[in-house]
């Protein structure tokens, strides 16, 4: 069935647009038989979206996509399935409560007249657990493996659905660096086996040992290839950004000023066994870097009054502070920008202009009564200083683009002018012009000597922004690095536990 | 956030319309003082529960808080022989008691409304028989009744409550619409002009996300259930002054019910987050002359609950259904914005 360019998958100037938003503006990948390929780009730049066209889940507005050198037109998971497409999702789906067969086989499972064959069942299971490499017994309960092995059963899912193609979106974002290995290990065996693979990373060092071929995307479009030989971080890098990291990542450093936000030994309800103590002063940018539930957002959650600390003490300007709620932070002068923008950012229905002064409508009114002229005056600003791209302070939240989104919810606390701004992954999902404005606010806030405090998975982010980095791992602060001590290697190294070596 | 209340206004002239053709009586001065009565009562009643319906919340327990506090207004001026007025104030204290009991159960017990208040239609309806020993008795003196004190004080109290103010020759209007006019005033002013109504609306359409911004959720939320239950029993003192004689087992059963129904009908979302006072009273009004209508018409009363049932459910439809289309052609704007905005930047590059 293959044709004369011995391609198994194959998209041709693929278009999407969600709402306020073209997330790809005409993109194009190949993959062979048997090839790992490794799809990077900045947040935002189409990669997850493709991934969903190419598996079924959702459809392209525009454009050719090819299997097998025929022309298909996947309406659902399903259809992609049957021609061996498999997506392994970031998030993983298994239900934990069922065991590692009944996993496997949901929907699918062999017997008839609706009863199932227990037999068959457990002996199919048995022989996939085995091609990941998971000598474990099929009816063992999924909930009750750590995540890595997780992982591990939904590739053999995909295996056991004759997968020819494995999608692969951030496998490694909550994995150790064992079961990182350990997965790597399995992907190898399945390319040797012809099975051909795409995998997303932010993890450059990863990228390199595995793909044999790298695409890059920016912004919704191609930004180019690279061969085996020519992988390599400054290459990757060059082609994500655009330009050079230092002309988009634009930073002073400033003198930092007495300290604003300074916990000893608070704990987070995550974690309660284990106290984190940091310090964030005036002008600085920190950045906390470490694993997909290291325990960062919830450190974050914790000084916002979110989920408040089990012990330890917080201080604000010298000013000891135990918040209880997030409206006792907001009164101590901090604010946080949340990493889920459309569950805690935002009230999606409202408009731009009820949304930027939420916060602000109790220090402005008037004996309990809203102020209009104060409420727009803070949408107007916030729309002119963030460039919030809208047809007018009116529109609903939910119509405008996540960059755009996000711009509403820094907007929102720079009218409360806070000591602290928290930021839960700033530039997840939004598109790199929008990026560059959150970086330059930031350095921006930084100069007024507004200290700043935020978590980002994305090693250039953290390499670009940060003055200043912890690293967390499994809910402890593994190492606090300095600006001349950081890179990727140094990072990684700390949030999958290891520690810096002389 | 506007909401558009033409929708259900059109529906509250096509019922008085159809109704007034098929039965010119019920133009009559006397059954257009009843229905401007009858719609008051409700209405009164629903205004208090579309705040919990703002919240995302629902309150099943307004029935019984409208009969338990007719019961105890009777039972204090009857029995106890209270000053009516002091009776007044105390049971609108109690109605207030029960709000914030249902408001601290659901927030700081985190248990779910339905259950907190379904447990309470329970226990206010089964309280108010036990206090009663289940007779029927009344906070004004009816024919052969005897005892009664301070006659001259309930005598006024019942004029205030459900009296008639004559207006020109042939109209006179009963006083709960007075009390409607203002309460729903106040009620609007409270949610489109004052923070806390902001903070409701907020917190109805995403409790996380107005919770993340500084807003005390929580506390939003109690003030909402305080307010519905104070207004069931301002409902309760105006229905026990109207009925005269209070049933324990009856007055106010499936009242909750009435109160939901226009709230949502007047274009509450159960989802939360939207809603105006003016359509709910407006949707108050229409489920009562379609029951005045049912009567006068001749139509089975056993039809009655169907025909606003089907009634109900053909609004709400109707509603979605303007919704989806008002959302896709927001949709196609921003689109199209989106799209200029690319252009726009492409050209830039462009020049560059």
């Amino acid at each position: 069935m293959s044709d004369e360019s011995g391609l198994l998958l194959e998209v041709r100037d693929l278009k999407k647009s969600f709402p306020g938003v073209l997330a790809l503006k005409g993109v194009s990948l190949t993959l062979g038989k048997g090839e790992v390929i490794s799809l990077i780009g900045e947040n935002g730049a189409g990669k997850s979206t493709l991934m969903k066209i190419l598996a079924g889940v959702q459809p392209a507005d525009s454009g050719d996509y090819f299997i097998d050198g025929e022309k298909v037109d996947f309406k659902n998971v399903r259809e992609a399935m049957d021609m061996g497409i498999a997506l392994i999702h970031q998030e993983l789906n298994l239900a934990s409560n069922l065991d590692l067969a009944s996993n496997i086989f949901l929907g699918r499972e062999p017997g008839n007249k609706g009863f199932i064959d227990e037999q068959e069942l457990h002996a199919e299971a048995s022989r996939h657990l085995k091609r990941v490499g998971l000598n474990l017994p099929s009816d063992t309960i999924a909930g009750s493996l750590p995540i890595g092995k997780q992982q591990l059963v939904e590739i053999a899912k995909a295996l056991s659905c004759n997968a020819r193609v494995l999608i692969m979106d951030e496998p490694t974002s909550s994995l150790s660096q064992k079961e990182t290995e350990t997965l790597f290990e399995v992907v190898k065996g399945l390319r040797d086996e012809g099975i051909s693979v795409i995998y997303i990373s932010h993890r450059l060092g990863e990228v390199k040992e595995l793909s044999d071929r790298v695409t890059v995307f920016r912004d919704g479009e191609n930004a180019g290839d690279l061969a085996k030989d020519e992988i390599n971080h400054d290459n990757m890098v060059r082609l994500m950004v655009g330009r050079e990291l230092s002309e988009f990542y634009d930073r002073d450093i400033h003198q930092p000023g007495e300290c604003v936000l300074k916990a000893v030994n608070v704990v987070s309800p995550t974690y309660p066994e284990i106290p984190v103590s940091i310090e964030v002063r005036a002008g600085e940018i920190v950045g906390i870097a470490g694993l997909v539930g290291a325990g960062r957002t919830e450190l974050l959650q914790t000084f916002f009054g979110v989920t408040p600390s089990l012990g330890g003490e917080l201080e604000v300007d010298g000013v000891s502070f135990s918040p209880c709620s997030p409206a006792d932070a907001v009164h101590a002068g901090l604010a946080l920008a949340p990493e889920d923008r459309k569950q805690h950012g935002l009230v999606l229905p409202m408009t731009v202009r009820e949304n930027a002064s939420l916060p602000s409508l109790e220090r402005d009114q008037k004996i309990g009564f809203l102020d209009h002229s104060k409420e727009k005056e803070i949408a107007d600003e916030a729309v002119e200083q963030m460039k919030i791209k809208t047809p007018s302070i009116e529109q609903a939240a939910r119509f405008l683009s996540g960059g755009n989104q996000q711009k509403i919810v820094l907007g929102k606390w720079l009218a409360m002018n806070p000591k602290l701004l928290m930021l839960d992954e700033p530039t997840r999902g939004i598109d790199i012009g929008a990026k560059r404005e959150i970086y330059k606010l930031m350095e921006k806030l930084a100069g007024k000597g507004i200290a700043i405090l935020f978590v980002s998975s994305e090693m250039e982010e953290v390499l670009g922004m940060a003055d200043r980095v912890y690293v967390m791992h499994e809910g402890r602060i593994s190492g606090e690095l300095q600006k001349n001590q950081m890179s990727e290697g140094s990072i990684m190294q700390l949030a999958t536990g290891g520690s810096l070596a002389a | 956030m506007k909401k558009n209340v033409f929708g259900i206004f059109g529906l509250l002239v096509a019922v008085f319309a159809v109704t007034a053709i098929a039965d010119p009586n019920f133009l009559s001065a006397y059954n257009m003082q009843n229905t401007v009565k009858w719609s008051s009562l409700y209405g009164v009643m629903s205004i208090g529960v579309a705040f919990v319906i703002i919240t995302g919340g629902i309150d099943l327990s307004i029935g019984s808080v409208v009969g338990l506090v007719a019961v105890v207004l009777s039972f204090f001026t009857k029995i106890q022989g209270l000053d009516p007025i002091v009776a007044i104030g105390l049971t609108l204290l109690m109605s207030v008691v029960i709000g914030l009991i249902h408001g601290l159960l659901i927030t700081k017990a985190k248990l779910q409304p339905f259950v907190v208040t379904l447990c309470g239609l329970l226990i206010y309806r089964s309280l108010s028989r036990w206090l009663t020993d289940n007779q029927s008795l009344g906070p004004v003196p009816l024919e052969g009744d005897l005892g009664f004190e301070n006659l001259e004080q309930i005598l006024m109290l019942d004029f205030i409550f459900s009296g008639q103010i004559p207006i020109g020759d042939f109209f006179k209007l009963p006083t709960p619409a007075l009390f409607l006019l203002v309460l729903a005033l106040a009620g609007s002013i409270f949610l489109r002009k004052t923070i806390w109504g902001r903070y409701l609306y907020a917190l109805g359409n995403n409790e996380e996300g107005a919770r993340y911004s500084g807003i005390d959720t929580d506390r939003m939320k109690i003030i909402a259930y305080v307010l519905c239950s104070f207004f069931a029993g301002i409902a309760g003192i105006l229905f026990a002054f109207e009925l005269g004689s209070v049933q324990p087992a009856q007055t106010g059963e499936f009242y909750e019910l009435f109160a939901i129904a226009a709230a949502v009908l007047g274009g509450c979302s159960l989802r939360g987050g939207e809603g105006s006072i003016l359509g709910v009273i407006i949707a108050a009004a229409v489920i009562r002359i379609i029951f005045n209508s049912i009567n006068m018409v001749g139509i089975s009363t056993h039809l009655e609950f169907g025909i606003l049932g089907l009634v109900i459910l053909l609004g709400v439809i109707g509603d979605e259904m303007l919704k989806k289309k008002m959302a896709e052609r927001q949709v196609a704007a921003s689109e199209k914005l989106a799209a200029e905005l690319s252009g726009k930047s492409k050209n830039k590059e462009n020049l560059e």
